[in-house]
């Protein structure tokens, strides 16, 4: 009976078998280390940002007279209207967290590089639809921090020449940030950069299964088969779908299937996360006045701006190199490239050769150095601009933008180190 | 190349925690207890009888007081709540707002999220840091807001206060060096007794600045629990399937 | 890679285990979810007990008092209408208020404190419309009765304590809420002296 049923599904929607494609028969290499982890936690704050935000809007009043009275409501009125609500805002911090480390494991292990360029692209739409929908987000509790670093950042798009003061006006709607501003924001944060998110996770894991997992070692677990027997080959014991094998034209070398043993591996990563995460939602749920920054819990004043402003951690090193430069117009393009060369990473890194693993000294101390100075920019982002802090961020800057310049450099000759036959 | 970026970094995370802590005022730390309930109760009962004048807690309900410091409704209403109706009102007063903002210079600011603003420390040195000062419209300053428009509404309590100087040698030089607040004595509390009042209105401050804390401590706890329970029964388990892959 | 033979036993019990406490885990998350539609904090304040004076309701007068965004009448019966409690009674579909329709202390043949004054949710139990008070000429609806309550959405009636008649399509009799009386003339409705 049950039997039937499935069948009769299966053959108008054929659902067992894209679970086997994508889940139980797809080959994934057998060294995914712990940096592999952040791909499915990603997804796991991803749901749980749609449930706790789906949640909050059921109380939350999107007007510039109650946003903040009934954010207020939520944490003192509503049964657990606390948890949800810290749930969200440290899940976004979350969110940022796991994204950085999920890149910085694509450039450690090179899995940006060909076939996985449009796979990369897709990541870095997420990450800049991320940052829209965490900005927006940010403006909703209506409080100082948001009225002030929305204020601040939707002003940089005025010095874009000639446009510039029409269009931070057609974005706020209004001469000053206001209730106008804020529904806007809200529906989009709500409903139409979700929205995007959703399709660009789909894509980005359809692009992801198309070519393939990399892997620590960088090389590829598909090969032609060439009839010769793999000697210890672990994925002679299983069954991989026939799209990944070509019916035997391809041979799957030391890869698992994904179902069971990435989902059990997976688990014990989630649940590792969970911990540092309730820790902070249960425990310090401002962290440490990084993710609930303190001017915040006081309604926004547009009369008064709080004595220090710096935007969410998340975004400071880009905020810090946009101070860096001394011309107003320039320091946003370059922030703006800070973004964009990060996204022409496959196309700056001519190397043939994908882990840094394999690659050469000078290679590893440049991503030594991307780190330092993406790190040394956040810091400096939250901090006053001083004339001696200014000057840091001009050098981190500097280390930044070199990174790239130096990558297309000497990516070309590389000398790199043999590659091995099979994933260690 | 390494050491010197290293360097800057430590460089640049000093100067990060001197930023932090700040040139100001020391701020003394606050002695609160979120699970004193007496001292809660204390504490609402200064923040009814000194605060509520000028002050509100626009988001705060005296149900929610009472319940939370044990208070039973009737007694809360009849020995707290003066100016309420019901006992799910707001902690607000009758004042007229607009002749606040005008007596004080500004509108006196909502209370229930101050300890989150503030933090509880600078609350609690604000308050035992007003001295005489005769140019002020209050006849008062304060040491950690200096100019602040607000009277001293807790000079019955602590008598007169006046700002003592010490001469210290800073760096080689003699120097006039602010070392504390002295009172006149004229005041219902000693010193040590004016600090306690004073740290249970904090306490109370805090508790309203967030009072689903105590709740969300005793709950993490739980989670928490479970959670390593959950970690070690999903590492045996992913041990248990990679012996087919090892 | 071991050959030794795979522990099936081990294995099974581990991925039950680590389901079963998952499960409860996602049981546990979704408490707060479930949990934050109850009625709020605002909701339940605004849904405390109302208090009315009745001294001045006169014989056979009605007022509607509103608790929790509902009509709450309060009848102050006259003798005739309690006389005709008894008369209805082969008529009525729960005579004797068997459904837990009212407190305990309302299960009586007034379903009352005291037994002139009738306090009663004025929302009929079929589709929720409020019924008319017909305080004289409620006989054009049940012959021989005088006064009664009677919908005009779907024609169900009620007699002067709230019970409904047979053969209308509301099932059950009107809802008595709790209810306490102090000082005399001050009623409180939505608490008892059980939950004061």
């Amino acid at each position: 009976m049950f039997k039937n049923l499935m069948n009769w599904i299966e053959y108008r929607m054929p659902f067992m078998e894209k679970m086997n494609l994508h889940v139980m028969q797809y080959p994934a290499p057998k060294n995914f280390n712990f940096w592999y982890f952040f791909g499915s936690l990603a997804m796991l704050v991803l749901v749980n940002q749609i449930l706790t935000g789906i949640w909050l809007t059921m109380n939350f009043e999107p007007s510039a007279e109650r946003a903040f009275a009934s954010v207020e409501y939520i944490m003192r009125d509503v049964d657990y209207g606390w948890l949800l609500r810290y749930m969200h805002s440290t899940g976004a911090s979350a969110f940022f967290v796991v994204v950085y480390l999920h890149m910085l494991r694509g450039m450690m292990y090179g899995s940006y590089q060909k076939p996985r360029e449009l796979l990369w692209i897709f990541g870095m739409l997420i990450f800049l639809v991320l940052m829209a929908e965490a900005f927006m987000g940010y403006l909703l509790p209506w409080g100082q921090m948001s009225f002030w670093g929305a204020q601040v950042i939707i002003s940089i798009f005025g010095v874009i020449p000639g446009i510039g003061d029409d269009l931070t006006l057609w974005i706020r709607g209004d001469y000053v940030i206001s209730g106008a501003t804020l529904n806007r924001f809200f529906a989009l944060h709500v409903i139409a950069l979700p929205l995007v998110l959703v399709i660009l996770v789909f894509l980005h894991i359809i692009a992801l299964h198309e070519v393939g997992s990399n892997n620590p070692d960088g090389i590829d677990v598909k090969r032609p088969n060439d009839g010769q027997p793999v000697e210890n080959n672990v994925s002679d014991k299983f069954t991989f779908h026939e799209y990944f094998t070509k019916g035997g034209k391809k041979i799957i070398v030391d890869a698992i299937p994904f179902h069971p043993y990435y989902t059990v591996k997976d688990i014990v990563g989630v649940v590792g996360f969970l911990i540092i995460f309730c820790a902070v939602i249960f425990f310090a749920p401002e962290g440490g006045g990084y993710f609930l920054e303190a001017p915040n819990f006081e309604p926004a004043n547009p009369m008064k701006t709080p004595a220090h402003i710096a935007p969410v951690w998340y975004f400071t090193p880009f905020y810090a190199i946009l101070r860096a430069v001394p011309d107003q117009l320039f320091g946003a393009i370059f922030m703006f490239l800070a973004i964009i060369f990060l996204a022409l990473l496959p196309w700056l890194d001519r190397c043939s050769v994908r882990s840094v693993r394999y690659r050469s000294t000078f290679h590893k101390w440049n991503l030594v150095n991307f780190c330092i100075s993406f790190v040394a920019l956040g810091v400096l982002g939250v901090l006053p601009a001083t004339p001696t802090y200014t000057l840091f961020a001009q050098i981190f800057s500097f280390t930044y933008f070199a990174f790239f310049g130096l990558l297309w450099l000497y990516s070309k000759n590389e000398k790199t180190k043999p590659l091995p036959v099979r994933l260690s | 190349m390494l050491k010197q970026l290293l360097a800057a970094v430590a460089l640049v995370a000093s100067s990060a925690a001197i930023a932090a802590t700040g040139h100001e005022v020391h701020l003394d730390k606050a002695p609160i207890n979120l699970t004193d309930k007496e001292s809660l109760q204390r504490g609402a009962r200064m923040f009814q009888n000194y605060c509520l004048g000028c002050h509100q807690m626009e988001y705060q309900r005296y149900s929610r007081t009472f319940r939370d410091l044990g208070i039973p409704d009737d007694v809360g209403m009849e020995q707290l709540a003066f100016t309420a109706k019901k006992v799910g009102d707001h902690i607000k007063n009758a004042a007229p707002k607009a002749d606040l903002a005008v007596w004080f210079g500004a509108p006196p600011p909502d209370l229930t999220n101050v300890a989150r603003v503030r933090g509880p420390d600078w609350i609690y040195t604000y308050l035992r840091s007003f001295y005489v000062d005769p140019t002020r419209p209050f006849g008062v300053n304060n040491e950690v807001f200096p100019l602040v428009g607000m009277p001293h509404v807790l000079q019955e309590l602590q008598g007169v206060p006046h700002k003592q100087h010490e001469t210290r040698l800073v760096d080689g030089e003699p120097k006039e060096v602010y070392v504390g607040i002295v009172t006149d004595g004229t005041g219902e509390l000693s010193t040590e007794e004016y600090d306690r009042a004073v740290a249970d209105l904090v306490n109370y401050l805090e508790y309203t600045g967030e009072p689903s804390k105590l709740e969300s401590r005793s709950l993490g706890i739980k989670v928490m629990i479970f959670l390593l329970i959950f970690f070690v029964l999903a590492f045996l388990l992913k041990k248990e399937y990679w012996k087919d892959v090892h | 890679m071991s050959n030794a033979p795979v522990d099936h036993g081990r294995r099974r019990f581990l991925t039950i285990a680590t389901s079963v406490v998952g499960g409860v885990g996602a049981v546990g998350a979704a408490v707060p979810f479930i949990a934050s539609w109850n009625p709020s904090e605002k909701a339940k304040q605004a849904g405390a007990a109302v208090t009315a004076n009745i001294g001045k309701l006169e014989p056979g007068q009605l007022i509607r008092v509103e608790w929790r965004g509902k009509p709450v009448w309060v009848v102050n019966r006259t003798p005739e209408m309690l006389e005709t409690l008894k008369k209805v009674e082969p008529n009525l579909r729960d005579p004797a208020s068997d459904e837990p329709q009212q407190p305990a202390y309302a299960k009586n043949q007034h379903r009352s404190k005291k037994p002139e004054i009738f306090v009663a949710v004025g929302i009929c139990t079929h589709l929720g419309c409020s019924p008319t008070y017909k305080m004289n000429d409620f006989d054009a609806h049940v012959e021989g009765v005088a006064s009664g309550f009677f919908c005009p959405c779907h024609g169900s009636t009620y007699d002067m304590a709230g019970r409904v008649f047979s053969g209308v399509p509301a099932p059950k009799n009107l809802m008595i809420p709790p209810y306490m009386f102090s000082d005399g003339d001050i009623l409180t409705i939505g608490a008892d002296e059980g939950t004061a």
